[in-house]
């Protein structure tokens, strides 16, 4: 009843092509995008803002740059915290040595950086796959995380080693730095969430997305067909790495506001991958399920006991949190393997025939 | 289906949990703790966090709170890392805390930024950026009784002490192994200046957070570079480990020097009997002879509402945490006195650390005498530069060995003023202070 696709025809080949071909999808995600752009903004609080929505939006757009790479090319990665990385210390060079550029720019031009040092590391799998290319990707990250150490010049000789962001401004409004509010550093990183992803969008409906398909199926079928590996592969390495390095800038910049070069470690290309997993691989709605699941869940676990009367030591909390999100992620996978995405799909198709669940 | 209420049900206390926040007593204020009790640095996080809570929690069961207003002590966990301080900061936010005692240099690197705007006064006791006692610069920041620069400045006069002055530091080598993090690196600066100045020659030796548990490789260099001093600014797992390398490499123990943060009853225990000798410095009394102790273990440790165990009660860092709190409610007390207000907010809050005195009569009445050396802040020093002093792992406990004395801060002092103003340019526009400065 809800998705029921009767009498909705196309006659061109525009309607036939479009992202959302069922008039349902249209309104939902126009009501979607409404409620985050002109209700949330409004009605939520500091917290709310601060530490889950900007946070969620930001590793939702870096789980995308790794689905990229692991759903829909099959290269798969661990190196996803230390691409994030490049991005940050990208854009905190850029905004030092530019400070009159406004920093969207700046967050923009940073995922090249990432998007290059992604293509280098790419390079092996054009001879190896599956655990093995983890295995080097594995080495980019602890590469790249000895670098953010080791190498003063990215952070400025900082003596603390961190990377402090700047107070920025656009459009007369503070989006970055302690004077920044929540709202307009949400408002940002929404309107850079919603630009990739719909440029990821298209990109993967088109002859690109459709060749990093191929190689992720049968790589000799996709080579005989006349796929040229080499640039299927490491342009999925470059977006990739171009999505994790423009998140990993805004987690620095409109999130965390300074960071210490153990923000980008392999916990984070984990908790990346998670999220990918989780929300279903090959599949852009999966990486806003994954991310709002994996960041959302401990916050309410810790927030959730003490609400209906429970008092537990924050320590308790922390404890039962990593034991039920481990246990939530076995029996997910166990129970439906093709994550999140996979549940609303079939959601999906039960509103179709609704109420009756046969047909 | 039961996955799909599952998700639900996640839903709905997601929203429950970010509408409702937890409503204190109107006589009470807010005082959020962040603490690690898990992770690689809970060695040394768990006997600090059972220290700051147990003596607010003492005086909320001895006094009734401060002047009748019931401190609401609630602790954030943190594991130590940065991003889930920022989750903490931001949590807690909400609930109009009066001050932040992030108990991390990373997290009050992040905090610091933020205090300034958001109005929160930040306690980083002894720790953080060692440039935020320039309070001209820093308003929103106090690190009491010292700041890093001032211990690291406290090790070297002692070395010059025992070689029998600062001239005689030239030509001599003295190693600095560090936690390679925000809170390592802060001390360098320092020591780099200090090696150009006395002539003497500094080696670094990095420990990365992941390998603290494996130094051999860091101490095979110190067996072959033989400094004729060590250094360490270790926390957590990691400073067991280097006194357990020191004896290994058979490093003279009593020239190893540990900053007040490696200075753990656990952390020397890992060497035993062999690591008699490793000194640290230390700002507060050791074990459990004070009458502020004695109310604790009576008041809460007795009554079951601590979760020290019993065989670590009154250790070091434990002492440390007592110590921490303490500067917390004396920054109450005298913000009451200030204002005139019983329940006092964080800008009062600020205002009472700015002006906090805490003398030998006050000392004496809080049952403090001969625990800590008199405090006293004002709005252009947050530091106080307290003094320090050493004591020397016995093989069993500490023991204070020599007495009180001054950083060398007639050096430190004009260094920090001009780190603050580099922190400042590096951080532009950084807010001028607005703070009135009130003077009694």
């Amino acid at each position: 009843m809800f998705y029921r696709e009767a009498g909705q025809f196309k006659t061109s080949y525009a309607a036939d092509q479009q992202v959302f071909p069922i008039l349902q999808d249209r309104i939902g995600v126009a009501v979607i995008l409404g409620v985050a752009i002109f209700v949330v903004p409004f009605v939520a609080n500091d917290f709310f803002l601060s530490a889950i929505a900007i946070p969620f939006l930001i590793l939702a757009l870096a789980t995308i740059g790794l689905n990229v790479l692991t759903g829909y090319a099959g290269q798969l990665s661990l190196g996803t915290g230390g691409f994030m990385g490049v991005g940050a210390y990208a854009c905190y060079k850029l905004t030092t040595i530019f400070p009159d550029v406004p920093i969207v720019v700046h967050v923009l031009l940073s995922g090249f950086a990432a998007a290059g040092i992604g293509m280098i590391f790419g390079l092996p799998s054009l001879r190896i796959k599956g655990l093995y290319l983890a295995v080097t990707t594995l080495a980019a990250q602890f590469f790249l995380e000895w670098c953010f150490i080791r190498i003063p010049w990215l952070y400025n000789y900082n003596a603390s080693g961190a990377i402090e962001v700047p107070g920025r401004d656009l459009f007369g409004t503070m989006v970055t730095g302690a004077s920044a509010g929540s709202v307009p550093r949400y408002f940002t990183v929404l309107a850079i969430v919603i630009l990739l992803t719909v440029l990821v969008k298209n990109l993967l409906r088109g002859r690109i997305g459709r060749q990093w398909m191929m190689i992720r199926d049968m790589d000799i079928a996709a080579e005989l067909m006349g796929v040229r590996p080499l640039y299927a592969k490491l342009s999925a390495f470059a977006v990739s790495s171009y999505l994790c390095g423009v998140a990993g800038a805004m987690f620095v910049f409109f999130y965390l506001g300074a960071a210490e070069p153990s923000a980008f470690s392999i916990t984070l290309s984990f908790q990346v991958l998670f999220m990918a997993i989780l929300g279903g691989l090959g599949s852009l709605v999966g990486c806003f399920f994954g991310a709002a699941f994996i960041w959302a869940l401990p916050i309410i676990l810790r927030a959730g006991p003490p609400l209906i009367g429970i008092p537990i030591a924050a320590e308790t909390a922390f404890h039962i949190t990593s034991m039920i999100v481990g246990a939530l992620i076995v029996a997910f996978l166990i129970l439906e393997p093709h994550g999140l995405a996979r549940l609303w799909q079939i959601g999906k198709e039960k509103l179709r025939v609704w109420p009756f669940p046969y047909a | 289906m039961r996955l799909k209420s599952l998700i639900a049900g996640g839903i709905l206390a997601a929203m429950a949990s970010t509408a409702a926040l937890p409503v204190f007593a109107e006589d009470s204020v807010y005082v959020p703790l962040f603490s690690y009790r898990t992770g690689p640095f809970a060695g040394s996080g768990i006997p600090i966090a059972n220290g700051m809570s147990d003596y607010l929690t003492m005086l909320n069961e001895r006094d009734g709170g401060i002047n009748g207003v019931r401190i609401a002590i609630e602790e954030c966990e943190t594991g130590y890392d940065t991003q889930k301080g920022v989750e903490c900061y931001e949590q807690v936010k909400a609930k109009n805390p009066l001050v932040i005692s992030p108990y991390s240099t990373g997290i009050t690197l992040q905090v610091i930024p933020k205090a300034g705007v958001d109005k929160i006064p930040v306690l980083s006791m002894a720790y953080g950026l060692s440039a935020a006692a320039v309070g001209n610069v820093f308003p929103w920041v106090f690190n009491p009784p010292a700041t890093y620069w001032d211990g690291a400045s406290a090790i070297v006069a002692d070395i010059a002490r025992r070689e029998g002055g600062l001239e005689s530091l030239k030509g001599k080598k003295i190693g600095y192994i560090y936690l390679d993090a925000g809170y390592g690196k802060e001390a360098i600066p320092l020591l780099e200046d200090f090696s150009r100045q006395y002539g003497f020659e500094l080696t670094l030796y990095p420990v990365p957070g992941k390998e603290m548990q494996n130094q051999s490789s860091q101490w095979l260099n110190v067996r072959r570079d033989r400094p004729d001093y060590m250094i360490m600014w270790g926390w957590g797992a990691m400073n067991p480990t280097a006194v357990k390398e020191a004896v290994k490499i058979r490093y003279p123990m009593d020239k190893f020097y540990g900053v007040w943060w490696s200075g753990g009853n656990d952390d020397a225990a890992a060497g035993g009997e062999d690591a008699k000798g490793y000194r640290t410095l230390n700002f507060h009394g050791v074990g459990s002879d004070y009458p502020v102790i004695q109310d604790i273990k009576k008041y809460v440790v007795d009554a079951g509402k601590s979760q020290v165990d019993p065989a670590k009660f009154a250790d070091n860092l434990y002492n440390r945490g007592v110590y921490n709190s303490m500067l917390i409610a004396e920054g109450i007390r005298r913000a009451q006195e200030l204002t005139g207000k019983k329940v006092i907010d964080a800008t009062d809050m600020r205002v009472g650390l700015e002006n906090l005195n805490v003398d030998e009569a006050r000392l004496k009445e809080m049952g403090m005498e001969g625990f800590a050396g008199t405090l006293k802040l004002s709005c252009a020093d947050h530091s106080g530069h307290h003094q320090v002093y050493v004591v020397e792992w016995d093989g069993k406990d500490w023991q204070k060995s020599g007495d009180w004395f001054s950083p060398m801060t007639e050096v430190v002092r004009p260094m920090l003023e001009k780190a603050a103003e580099e922190y400042k340019a590096a951080n532009a526009p950084w807010p001028e202070r607005t703070e009135p400065c009130l003077s009694n």
